[in-house]
C-alpha cells in the first residue's frame, strides 16, 4: 500500500472532523437545546474514514442510527449535518429527518437509518441500479453488529452475492447492540466468517487502525468496481461513549474495558504512527485541528441560529407530485 | 369528475376503431412491454417472472425480449426484494417488484413503510422512490389463508403510498403505465380472480390518471362503491336489483390513494344512500374510510345509514363453503342493498 503524506493528513482531517462534530453535538445536546436522540460515533471514526476515502462522490452509502460519521466522510457539510440534528431549515433535510435520517443524494448518501439492517438491502438495490446502468458506481452499506442477526443482513447479502453486485458490506462491530453484548446474540461472533456462507470474501480488520481499514477497504471497493461482487468487511471497533447521549455506557461495560479501548484510539494512533515514521510533523496535525475546530464552531453557530421549518409546511413532500 | 364507463363498456366510439378484446393479465403484460421499450431504466424483479413468465403469466413473453438483466428472477427473499427496489429507485432506476401474492408483501412492511414511503418526505424532497410494487390479492379457488387476502386497505393508511386496485383490463394497462412513469411508490394490486377476464383495450397509446373514478352504471336510488373484483359483483347485483325496481349507481374509484372523493360525494348527494362492497375487512378498511368521509362531509345527504358489505372478520378459510361465506357474494350484495332500501 502506498502511504503518502497527503493521504495521512486527509485521513486525519476526516477523523478529527467527525470527532469534533460529535463532541460539539454532545455539548449542544447536553445543554438541552437539541431535540430527539443522538447516537455518537466517537471511537469509530476510522471505519467511515478509511472506507469512504476510496469512494467517488457519486458512489452510494447507506448507514445507521450512528451515522453522522458516514455522512460527513461522504461529503455532507458539518453545517448541513448539525443544522439537521437541530431540526432546522438549513439542515440537509430541512429538519424533516434529524440525526438518524440524513439524506444527501448529491454526495450519494441514501440515508442514515433508524431501523437496524434496513440500509443493507437498500445499498444492494443501489448497486443493482449501478450495474444495470453500467455506471461504474459502487455502494457501501455500514451497519453494526446488532444488524447481523436481522433478516435484512442475510437476504440482502445473499442476493448481492448471487448477482455479483458492486457493493461492500461493512460491519462496525463495536461489541454491543445497545447494551447487549454481541457474544450473547450468536454462536458465531466472527462476522467476517459468515461471508463464506454467501460465497464472497470476508475480511476482519482492526477498526482502530485507519490505515488497515483503508487498505482492506481499497481491495473490497476495487473488487466491487471491477464487477467481481461484494465483500463483507468486519471492523473491530468500540464506541467510547454510550449507546446514545444519556446512556453512560458503563452499566453494561466495565470502566476498565472502556479505558482499554480508548488507549487504541485511531486518531491518536495515526498521529503517533505518522510522527514516529516521520511522515508528517506535529505542526501539520495542529493546523488541521485548528481548521477543523473553526469549521465545527461555525457550523454550530449557524445550526443554533437556524429556524425550525414553518409548521404549515408539514404536509409538503409527502408525495413527489 | 368521474368518467362514465360501464363494465361491458367501451363502445368503439370510446376507445377507438383499433380496439380489440384482451385479458386483464395480457393488459398488464402490454403495459410492461411498452414501458420497458420506452424507458431503459425500467426493470422487473420477482420470483418466477423470468423464463417461466410469472405464476399468473403476468410477464409472459417479456424475458425473451428483455432478457435476464431486466427480468430478474429472485430467490424467495421478500424483504431484500423490497429493500433493493427502494435502493434501485433511489439510485434513479425504475424498478417494478412483483411479489406474486399480496400476502407475501407482509414480509416486507418495514422496508415499504419505513423506507419507501417516507424517504421523499424526510429527505425534504431530495430522494425520489419511483417504485412499483406489484402483487395479486383476493380469493380464488380456495387458495387458503396464506394466499387469499385482500390487504390493500393497510396501504391506504400510510402517507406517501399510492394504491391502485384495477377491475378491468383497460384500467390495468392505463394505470400500470401511469404507475411506472410516476415518481412515487405505488402499490399496484391486481385481483387473482380477474386475470382471465377480458375486456376492450385500445391498440393506441393511452394512460389513465390516478384519482379519477368511473361510474360503471348510472342509477338514482343508491350509490354502490366497489373496487377490483367487487366491481363485477356490484354490477351483477345492480342488474338483479334493477329488475326489482332498485336503481343502483356503481362507482369504481380505481385508485384508492388518491381517492376521487368528489365523485363519491356527488353521487351520494344524488342518491341519498351509500353502500360499499369490499373484499377487505370492514374494520379500519377502505369501506370505513368511505363511510367516514361521507359522515364528515355529507351526513345531511344521507337518507339511510351507510351499509358496508365486506369480508367477514375471520382469517381467510380454506373450505369452499367457508371461503364463499366469508367474502361478499353477488347474492349478499343484492340481499343487503335490498334490505337497506326499506329504510
Amino acid at each position: 500500500m502506498n502511504i503518502s503524506k497527503d493521504l495521512i493528513l486527509a485521513l486525519y482531517r476526516t477523523m478529527v472532523e467527525i470527532r469534533e462534530f460529535e463532541l460539539k453535538g454532545y455539548e449542544i445536546y447536553r445543554s438541552g437545546r437539541m431535540p430527539g436522540f443522538i447516537h455518537l460515533y466517537v471511537g469509530e471514526e476510522a471505519v467511515a474514514t478509511g472506507v469512504i476515502a476510496h469512494l467517488r462522490q457519486d458512489d452510494y452509502v447507506t448507514s445507521t442510527h450512528r451515522g453522522h460519521g458516514h455522512a460527513l466522510a461522504k461529503g455532507v457539510s458539518p453545517r448541513a449535518a448539525l443544522a439537521e440534528l437541530m431540526g432546522t431549515v438549513e439542515g440537509c433535510c430541512g429538519g424533516r429527518g434529524g440525526s438518524m435520517h440524513l439524506y444527501e443524494p448529491a454526495v450519494g448518501l441514501l440515508g442514515t437509518n433508524g431501523v437496524v439492517a434496513s440500509g443493507i438491502p437498500i445499498a444492494a438495490g443501489a448497486a443493482l441500479s449501478a450495474k444495470l446502468r453500467r455506471s461504474g458506481q459502487v455502494a457501501v452499506s455500514f451497519f453494526g453488529d446488532g444488524a447481523v442477526n436481522a433478516g435484512g443482513f442475510h437476504e440482502g447479502i445473499n442476493m448481492a452475492a448471487t448477482w455479483d453486485l458492486p457493493v461492500v458490506f461493512v460491519c462496525e462491530n463495536n461489541l454491543y447492540g445497545t447494551e447487549m453484548p454481541f457474544k450473547q446474540t450468536t454462536k458465531n461472533t466472527n462476522v467476517a466468517s459468515r461471508a463464506q456462507s454467501y460465497g464472497i470474501p470476508g475480511v476482519q480488520v482492526d477498526g482502530e487502525d485507519v490505515l488497515a481499514v483503508y487498505e482492506k477497504a481499497g481491495e473490497a471497493v476495487e473488487r466491487a468496481r471491477q464487477g467481481k461482487g461484494p465483500t463483507l468487511m468486519e471492523c473491530l471497533t468500540y464506541r467510547f461513549l454510550g449507546h446514545h447521549v444519556g446512556d453512560p455506557g458503563t452499566t453494561y461495560r466495565s470502566k476498565d474495558e472502556v479505558e482499554e479501548w480508548k488507549k487504541r484510539d485511531a486518531i491518536q494512533r495515526l498521529r503517533e504512527q505518522a510522527l514516529t515514521s516521520k511522515w508528517a510533523h506535529e505542526k501539520e496535525f495542529e493546523t488541521i485541528e485548528g481548521e477543523v475546530r473553526r469549521v465545527i464552531d461555525e457550523a454550530a453557530a449557524v445550526a443554533l441560529k437556524s429556524p425550525e421549518p414553518l409548521a404549515e409546511t408539514a404536509l409538503d413532500h409527502v408525495f413527489c407530485d | 369528475m368521474a368518467e362514465t364507463a360501464p363494465v361491458e363498456q367501451a363502445t368503439p366510439s370510446q376507445v377507438g376503431a383499433n380496439e380489440r378484446t384482451i385479458s386483464y393479465v395480457e393488459a398488464g403484460v402490454e403495459a410492461l412491454r411498452e414501458e420497458m421499450r420506452r424507458d431503459p431504466s425500467v426493470f422487473y424483479i420477482g420470483t418466477g417472472i423470468g423464463p417461466r413468465g410469472g405464476n399468473w403469466q403476468q410477464t409472459r413473453g417479456l424475458w425473451a425480449e428483455f432478457g435476464e438483466e431486466r427480468l430478474r428472477d429472485t430467490p424467495i427473499s421478500e424483504l431484500a426484494m423490497m429493500g433493493m427496489g427502494v435502493g434501485a429507485a433511489m439510485a434513479s432506476s425504475r424498478p417494478i417488484v412483483d411479489f406474486v401474492f399480496l400476502d407475501f408483501v407482509l414480509e416486507t412492511m418495514a422496508q415499504l413503510i419505513q423506507q419507501a414511503s417516507t424517504a421523499h418526505y424526510i429527505s425534504n424532497g431530495k430522494i425520489k422512490v419511483p417504485l412499483v410494487v406489484r402483487a395479486a390479492m383476493g380469493g380464488i379457488r380456495s387458495a387458503g389463508p396464506h394466499h387469499s387476502h385482500s390487504f390493500y386497505s393497510f396501504f391506504m393508511h400510510i402517507p406517501g403510498l399510492k394504491v391502485v386496485v384495477p377491475a378491468l383490463p383497460y384500467d390495468v394497462k392505463g394505470l400500470l403505465k401511469t404507475a411506472i412513469r410516476g415518481a412515487n411508490p405505488v402499490m399496484f394490486l391486481e385481483h387473482k380472480g380477474l386475470y382471465s377476464s377480458k375486456g376492450p383495450v385500445p391498440r393506441e397509446e393511452y394512460t389513465i390518471p390516478f384519482g379519477k373514478s368511473v361510474v360503471r352504471r348510472e342509477g338514482k336510488d343508491v350509490t354502490l362503491v366497489a373496487v377490483s373484483q367487487m366491481v363485477l359483483r356490484a354490477m351483477d347485483a345492480a342488474e338483479v336489483m334493477a329488475q326489482g325496481g332498485i336503481s343502483v349507481e356503481v362507482i369504481d374509484p380505481r385508485t384508492v390513494v388518491p381517492l376521487d372523493r368528489e365523485a363519491i360525494l356527488g353521487s351520494v348527494a344524488k342518491t341519498g344512500r351509500l353502500v360499499i362492497a369490499d373484499e377487505a375487512y370492514a374494520n379500519c378498511g377502505f369501506s370505513a374510510e368511505i363511510a367516514a368521509m361521507v359522515a364528515e362531509e355529507a351526513l345531511e345527504d344521507l337518507d339511510a345509514p351507510v351499509r358496508r358489505i365486506c369480508a367477514l372478520p375471520a382469517p381467510h378459510a380454506f373450505s369452499p363453503s367457508l371461503d364463499g361465506y366469508l367474502r361478499p357474494s353477488t347474492e349478499r350484495i343484492v340481499r343487503e342493498v335490498t334490505e337497506m332500501m326499506k329504510h
